[in-house]
């Protein structure tokens, strides 16, 4: 089985007791991952139990947030991103995001992906690596003679492809999706899960999703999430999806999957 | 049935009338006052000799009417005030809108809000006592009442002013905005003049052009610090000469003048290049800000 081959490579970025907080509340509560890489992880749970977060606090983003803090570790290339001379914004043109809502800039669809690129020093002709991330993110087809228009006039489906392509463009190791189809349609939702199974050849994925027919669907791994009665979000279960779905080994894992939570 | 009508037609048709009487009555205000400037100030067109306006010497009582130092002045602190209170006014309302604590953010948002509604007359005190004397000083001159005077005044007038509109539009920039751009791995400067700034573009432009338009329409603060001699700029020395204003010279001259004189007439004259400016600003602004929305609404539909 798969399992033992890619259980034995070592881990892209894991999480080894990690605690985040916002003030002295305690959202997420020893959290112990390893993600696999070049596969699509999913994190599935109830609302309010710490997905976003933990999501965030892969790639900094919760150092926005006024006093959210974490404890433990996140090892990413054997450093521990969360370590006194890491530099976040490099953790962030590592590991990128794409967001629940589509937000696109109010800026052309060719500046939109261009913008990583300026921001990362690359200057010159752009059209080659932004073509390029537009391809990779299946957009290219549809954007290819219009380039110069806002990409707020995308259909919603287009804009979330675009962010996808913004993120692609500055060449991560990671992406981080936070309900990426939430806001999308049916076939939309399938033709970015189509592009996830593609980009998982180059990139890793880690998904947050409400919807567990993708979970199951879309994802090699499953991380399934609850709250603890002391309402700090705990990772109960962590495996490959078709264990977690077929044969759950936790209660409420399975009273989740099928549909008897709360 | 009968309660959905139970607000008689006659009540919705009397509120419309009366807001309709608002409207146009606006309108009546303007046109009128456009009719009074006009017609006041048209005639020094040729109750005035051409020559003698349109030449640079300004000496009423000798009958020289010339209003190119006026309007020079005018530009001049303008322009001058500009580029004191662009980048600052700007970067103040950065600072306050993306970079300041919480806290910081609200002691410093009302301080400029109060700063807005301050009298420029006390402003224009402060400029007599602090900054005039420090002038001539630091520039070794026999007056402080200055050019550069004036326009570093008449900067910091309109900074808060600038602050509080430009820094409403760097709020409406939705926070995603932000996060999408920050997640790609820039720093904060970065996002802020690459993503930020431009999403708020139009209402900057409006900041900056409502900044200046204070500036343009200030008289007292101006009067105050610019000693008030209408020359024309000779070379770079200018900015620490004593200047004059178009607003300076109305207020000062208007009571002293006969009704209906030449004089008269031409300070009303005055005016109508004054309302001329605005105008040509507003009109810009306007295209300026709208130019966009049309642009992008053109493009979603
Ligand atoms: N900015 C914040 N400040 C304070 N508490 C927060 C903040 N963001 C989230 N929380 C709290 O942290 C807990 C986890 O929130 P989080 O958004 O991670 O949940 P989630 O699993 O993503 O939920 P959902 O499925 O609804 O998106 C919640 O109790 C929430 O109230
Ligand atoms: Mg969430």
């Amino acid at each position: 089985m798969i399992d033992h081959q890619t259980q034995t490579k070592p881990p892209i970025i894991s999480a080894e007791d990690l605690c985040i907080f916002y003030g002295n509340f305690r959202a997420v509560k020893n959290v112990d991952m390893k993600i696999v890489p070049n596969q699509i992880t999913a994190i599935i749970g109830p609302s309010g139990c710490g997905k976003s977060t933990v999501l965030r606090s892969f790639n900094r983003m919760n150092d926005f947030i006024p006093n959210c803090h974490v404890t433990g570790k996140i090892t990413f290339h054997g450093h521990n991103i969360y370590d006194e001379d890491v530099d976040p914004v490099q953790v962030r043109q590592k590991i990128g995001m794409v967001f629940q809502k589509p937000n696109p800039f109010p800026k052309s669809i060719f500046d939109n992906v261009a913008w990583g690129l300026k921001i990362n020093g690359m200057k010159g002709d752009l059209s080659e690596p932004v073509e390029q991330a537009l391809k990779q993110a299946a957009l290219w087809d549809e954007v290819k003679d219009h380039l110069k228009k806002s990409g707020l006039s995308l259909s919603g489906g287009q804009q979330q492809r675009l962010c996808i392509a913004r993120a692609l463009a500055v060449k991560p190791d990671i992406i981080l999706m936070d309900e990426p189809c939430s806001a999308l349609d049916p076939i939309a939702t399938l033709k970015i899960e189509d592009l996830m199974r593609e980009l998982s050849k180059d990139y890793t994925i880690i998904i947050v999703t409400h919807n567990m027919q993708q979970a199951a669907r879309a994802s090699d791994y499953t991380a399934f999430f609850t709250m603890d009665s002391d309402r700090a979000g705990v990772m109960v279960e962590y495996g490959e999806t078709s264990h977690i779905f077929t044969n759950p080994q936790d209660k409420r894992t399975e009273d989740y999957i099928t549909g008897r939570y709360g | 049935m009968e309660e959905l009508h139970s607000v008689p037609a006659w009540k919705e048709t009397l509120v419309t009338r009366i807001i309709q009487i608002c409207g146009y009555s606006s309108i009546l205000f303007v046109i009128l006052i456009l009719y009074f400037l006009l017609s006041e100030g048209l005639p020094a067109l040729w109750k005035a000799d051409l020559n003698s306006l349109f030449s640079t010497r300004w000496y009423p009582t000798e009958s020289y009417f010339g209003i190119w130092p006026l309007i020079f002045g005018s530009l001049f602190v303008t322009l001058g005030a500009g580029l004191v209170s662009v980048p600052l006014g700007i970067g103040t309302a950065v600072y306050i809108s993306e970079v300041a604590p919480s806290w910081t953010k609200e002691i410093l948002k009302p301080l400029v809000e109060l700063l807005a509604g301050l009298p420029s007359v006390v402003l224009g005190f402060l400029g007599i006592q602090v900054l005039v004397p420090f002038m001539r000083r630091f520039f070794d001159l026999p007056t402080g009442l200055t050019a550069l005077s004036g326009a570093i005044l008449l900067g910091m007038i309109s900074i808060p002013t600038m602050v509080s509109v430009a820094e409403d539009a760097l709020n409406t920039v939705p926070k995603s905005y932000r996060e999408a751009s920050m997640a790609l791995g820039a720093t904060r400067w970065q996002t802020i003049w690459g993503v930020t700034l431009p999403a708020a573009k139009s209402g900057v432009i409006t900041a900056v052009l409502l900044g200046m338009g204070r500036a343009m329409g200030e008289t007292m603060a101006v009067m105050m610090v610019t000693g008030n001699a209408p020359v024309m700029p000779q070379g770079l020395q200018t900015i620490i000469l004593p200047i004059r204003t178009m607003t300076a010279t109305i207020a000062s001259e208007m009571g002293e003048v006969a009704a209906g004189s030449v004089h008269y007439s031409v300070l009303f004259l005055i005016g109508i290049i004054l309302f001329i400016i605005s105008l040509v600003v507003n009109v810009v602004a306007f295209t300026l800000t709208s130019r966009k929305t049309t642009r992008s609404e053109r493009l979603l539909s």
